[in-house]
């Protein structure tokens, strides 16, 4: 093996290395916000509300993450009004555009339902007690159901980025010149393809374990609580 | 209906066995991977530990997109350069002090003689083979998580009265962990089922005539992308909600006799 090559190349990967962390903090953060209507809107008893946001995270988990992006990408050309319009808006020509509305779309799905499911899971008493306290349904959510909710997905939510991280390699997919991408160029220039994926491997073995411990901060944090009430039982017990 | 122009077969019958094909290949190898990765983190031996902990830890810090690109095309490359190393292997092991021979050169001799035998010209890679075991190495790591999450939810005291009985481990395993284990294990097995699935529509970028490929194939020629696209789409999304629905008839099989508080 010939790490020259990596070495000589380093700057393609660290162009790369930036539209990665630059693409996918962006489609989690878009993500995110949308995530937390939709969610509340999932669980809305009235069928027209709930109905469409079901489908739209059915139809996103069902499918792969590549063809959501092939069918974005390309199959937006098929229509007629397409290319007028990137005329006039010249961040539609792009695949970066696509792309990250394709990880936003995707990733929306996902934490929909996991912040669906962390509300779903919010304690009767709980509720019960704002509306004793003579809240409105808004000042519940904003208040009681959101936060705690919130605190109590983090887990499932970190493995979703992780998720995002390894799902936006196919970025590279369309064309977009990301770590993998950067990692295929020097992989064809060269015919070296241990140096080339390896060397996108660890930097994405590096990505991933920040995003890790990023997360075990946050949940640290937020989750304080519920770490000491372990210690309190162990210590009672 | 949409018209598929024609397409339809090829990509629907043709790509989506393909498709269907791989994932279930995987599948049998990503259990089998993930059962002995599971028995190894939960072995007394040091080094089995190591050796699973390491491997679920860098499979699942790296994309899967970029593990398939480095099996696909590293393994062309182990492949054909095996040959080249293994008679230079061979010849230092001749040359070797303790090695004596009747020839003067011993190392190179030894070469001459292995030679005929690694002779096997350029070999390239089935991307089926390669799609298969990248798929089947990711997940057995997934699996591997599933299977030891679902052994350690065993209750104990039935494997100790299974001893009391006089069972041999082997018994033990087959009549009582297994059969348990399977109702703990499904809810994650079904969940990195419908991952599994879906990542097997990577192998469309390694060359594979997958139903994404088939799809992108069809969108070239008609220049309708949306169509074609759209319906793999649709075909992923029957895959998926067949999955679910056998996975609950399943999930309710292996729990007959448990109690539900709901």
């Amino acid at each position: 093996m010939d790490f020259q090559i990596i070495w000589d190349e380093l700057p393609l990967y660290f162009d790369g290395l930036l539209l990665t962390v630059q693409l996918v903090p962006l489609a989690l953060a878009i993500g995110f916000v949308l995530a937390i209507p939709l969610a509340v809107m999932r669980l809305s008893k009235n069928l027209f509300i709930n109905y469409p946001v079901f489908a739209f995270t059915y139809a996103f988990r069902g499918t792969p993450l590549i063809v959501q992006l092939f069918l974005l990408y390309y199959g937006v050309g098929q229509f007629e009004g397409y290319s007028e319009l990137a005329k006039e808006y010249s961040f539609l020509k792009g695949a970066y555009f696509f792309a990250l509305l394709g990880f936003t779309l995707n990733t929306a799905a996902y934490t929909t339902e996991i912040f669906r499911g962390a509300m779903a899971q919010t304690s009767f008493g709980e509720v019960e007690a704002a509306k004793a306290c003579g809240m409105s349904q808004s000042l519940i959510f904003r208040r009681i159901v959101i936060p705690s909710a919130l605190r109590r997905a983090l887990p499932a939510y970190s493995n979703e980025v992780i998720f995002m991280l390894h799902g936006s390699a196919l970025a590279s997919t369309i064309t977009l010149v990301d770590l993998t991408g950067a990692a295929r160029i020097v992989m064809s220039r060269y015919y070296a393809p241990y140096e080339a994926f390896i060397t996108a491997g660890v930097f994405y073995f590096f990505l991933t374990f920040a995003f890790i411990w990023a997360f075990r901060l946050i949940e640290n944090h937020y989750n304080k609580h519920l770490k000491r009430r372990e210690e309190t039982i162990q210590v009672v017990t | 209906m949409i018209d598929l122009g024609g397409y339809g077969f090829s990509i629907l019958v043709t790509g989506a066995s393909i498709t269907v094909s791989i994932a279930i290949a995987s599948l049998v190898i990503a259990c089998l991977l993930g059962m002995m990765s599971a028995l190894a983190k939960l072995s007394n031996s040091r080094i089995a530990r190591a050796v699973s902990t390491s491997y679920s830890t860098i499979i699942r810090g790296i994309p899967d997109l970029v593990l398939m690109l480095l099996i696909f095309f590293g393994g062309q490359v182990f492949i054909n350069n095996l040959p080249e190393n293994l008679l230079h292997l061979v010849s230092i092991i001749g040359d070797l002090p303790g090695i004596k021979g009747t020839v003067v050169d011993n190392g190179d001799h030894l070469k001459s003689l292995a030679q005929p035998y690694l002779d096997w010209g350029y070999i390239d890679i089935n991307p089926f083979i390669a799609g298969v075991i990248t798929v089947g190495f990711i997940f057995g790591a997934y699996m591997g998580e599933t299977f030891r999450g679902a052994i350690l939810a065993v209750d104990r005291g039935m494997l100790e009265a299974g001893t009391a009985y006089g069972m041999t481990k082997f018994q033990i395993t087959r009549r009582i962990l297994f059969p348990q284990m399977v109702r703990h294990a499904l809810p994650g097995f079904g969940n990195n089922w419908l991952v599994l699935m879906k990542a097997t529509a990577i192998v469309s970028i390694i060359g594979l005539d997958d139903m994404v490929r088939k799809a992108g194939l069809a969108a070239g020629a008609t220049r309708q992308p949306f169509k074609f696209y759209l319906t793999a789409a649709i075909a992923f999304l029957l895959f998926t909600t067949v999955s679910i629905w056998l996975q609950k008839i399943a999930e309710k099989k292996y729990s007959v006799g448990v109690r539900s508080a709901l």
